[in-house]
């Protein structure tokens, strides 16, 4: 698949503000957060919705007719697209009114917070199925997808939630550990991706075009320059620049994090862990990328490929 | 009603008609224009919604080249229009044909991503997604004589590879091809049971055994031996 950049940026971007707001909520609910002033934490609520506006600006820039943009909202029965669109609007009107709750110290808050939680996972949820729900792309159409991208957006959130309460002072060694934890989980669980990614399964050009006895080549594919299929579908790359790319991006997403996390338990200075969140976001952005660069569409076959 | 196409493998010739008159009726049809790139350099592009590729079937000297265009298939289960967040994709109920309304789609591709056969192609001068529309303002267009009501790949097919009818009418002539030559779905596991079929091409004649009689027998041997 073509890996369109506006997409990059907005999964990545809007996935790191869910899931600081989702962190946000969390610390509401778990305690946490009464150790900072209400200003720190509407400063991290405007960072979180700051992202996720971020990206969901940017993924109007891979629309080809952007105008019909507000249609989107019209088929929230049965496309994941049109209800990620819904819950991410509905998600602004109810982030505000946790911040006037923040801010005013409402009673009810506690309510506020935990429908921020919900609305934010549920958005990365059904941001998530509109790939993971593609029969046509079998590195996509897993549950592994879904649960990946909530563990990116949690683990990129939380550490942006560590890294700005560090430099707000107030610092929570239990809350390291937590973030700790999840980013072990989240590289675990990547790794996973990996090795099941590389096994070969799914339709076959045999199937494809139905001589299911006989092996099957392309002689021609019917046209002399890129079509639409090809520059959307035909995105090919060395086989060893994606495993130098995914190196890279394992020990920018995961590794040097860990060591910085490790370097913060161990005493070195709290400011350390901005360093870590924006490696991780680099991180994530290469994986991303990967993620597109390597799903192979099943039209290919038809363009030759013998297995996706 | 649920209209599609049979495309016969044994007789297609790859003469890429069928994807010129499909380009030529529908760029001034109810989707058109269907607007190309760079038209008269050397890499033109543009949408297209009928492709014809071909294939070399088993391996040398037992193999076969097999020319096989494809257009949307009009899925009974059609994705596309499942993950259409617009509305814009839609397939009509009386008969089957999927369409996309030109004036609702917002060009995300992402129908064309749940397409297995490749059949939604983005007009990069709109910005909205195309696709084959079985001719829709052709086959019901009373003005025409009857038997021009049809497709026009199917019209303009010079060898008669492409037939076009009711697959829910049994005794139609696509349902009678389906059934007596085996025609097939491409690519059926993934479910969404594409209406239209691919027959298969036929396997070659079996030579009859010639009769020799005992004298032609004779006179056979004798020529095998006297070199002439």
């Amino acid at each position: 698949m073509h890996p369109a950049f506006s997409v990059l940026i907005f999964t990545v971007t809007s996935g790191a503000g869910y899931g600081l707001l989702a962190w946000l909520g969390a610390g509401q609910l778990l305690g946490y957060t009464q150790a900072q002033t209400t200003d720190q934490q509407i400063v991290l609520g405007v960072i979180a919705m700051l992202l996720v506006s971020i990206g969901l600006l940017s993924s109007t820039m891979h629309l080809a007719n952007p105008k019909n943009a507000w249609r989107s909202f019209s088929r929230f029965r049965t496309s994941w697209l049109s209800r990620e669109a819904v819950f991410a609007i509905v998600l602004y009107p109810v982030a505000a009114l946790y911040a006037a709750a923040i801010f005013w110290q409402w009673a009810w808050i506690n309510w506020l917070a935990g429908l921020s939680i919900v609305l934010s996972l549920v958005t990365l949820f059904s941001t998530s199925m509109i790939y993971a729900s593609l029969k046509t792309i079998r590195q996509w159409n897993t549950p592994m997808v879904p649960a990946l991208f909530m563990a990116y957006a949690l683990s990129s959130g939380g550490l942006l939630f560590l890294a700005v309460s560090g430099l707000f002072g107030a610092f929570n060694t239990t809350l390291l550990s937590t973030v700790l934890g999840l980013v072990l989980i989240t590289f675990a669980l990547k790794m996973v991706y990996f090795f099941w990614q590389g096994k070969p399964q799914g339709a076959t050009i045999q199937t494809a075009t139905g001589f299911s006895q006989a092996s099957v080549r392309l002689l021609d594919a019917g046209h002399s320059a890129p079509t639409f299929l090809n520059r959307e579908f035909g995105y090919q790359i060395a086989a060893d620049k994606l495993l130098r790319l995914r190196i890279v991006m394992t020990f920018v997403a995961f590794v040097m994090p860990l060591v910085i996390f490790y370097c913060v338990l161990q005493g070195s200075a709290v400011e350390l862990l901005s360093v870590a969140w924006l490696m991780m976001m680099t991180g994530l952005l290469i994986e991303r990328w990967l993620f597109f660069a390597e799903a192979r569409h099943v039209v290919r076959l038809y363009h030759g490929d013998q297995r996706t | 009603m649920k209209l599609g196409l049979v495309v016969d493998l044994d007789t297609c010739v790859g003469c890429h008609a069928c994807g010129t008159a499909c380009k030529q009726w529908n760029t001034s049809g109810t989707i058109g224009p269907l607007s190309d790139e760079r038209p008269y350099e050397k890499d033109p592009s543009g949408s297209w919604l009928n492709r014809i590729r071909t294939y070399e079937v088993g391996d040398s000297p037992h193999s076969k080249t097999v020319n096989m265009p494809m257009s949307c298939m009009h899925c009974e289960d059609a994705a596309c229009v499942t993950v259409c967040p617009t509305g814009a994709s839609y397939k009509r109920e009386e008969d089957g044909i999927v369409l996309i309304d030109q004036d609702k789609c917002m060009g995300c591709n992402l129908c064309s991503w749940a397409c297995p056969y490749g059949a939604r192609e983005l007009d990069p001068n709109s910005g909205t997604m195309k696709k084959c529309t079985l001719c829709v303002d052709r086959i019901y267009d009373e003005q025409l004589p009857e038997a021009e009501r049809q497709p026009a790949c199917v019209l303009t097919c010079p060898t008669s590879s492409r037939v076009f009818g009711d697959f829910d009418d049994p005794d139609s002539e696509v349902s009678k091809l389906t059934r007596e030559r085996a025609g097939q779905q491409l690519m059926p596991e993934l479910g969404y049971n594409p209406v239209n079929t691919y027959l298969p091409p036929r396997n070659p004649k079996q030579q009859d055994q010639i009769q020799v009689s005992a004298m032609q027998g004779v006179k056979q041997l004798v020529n095998r031996i006297i070199n002439r």
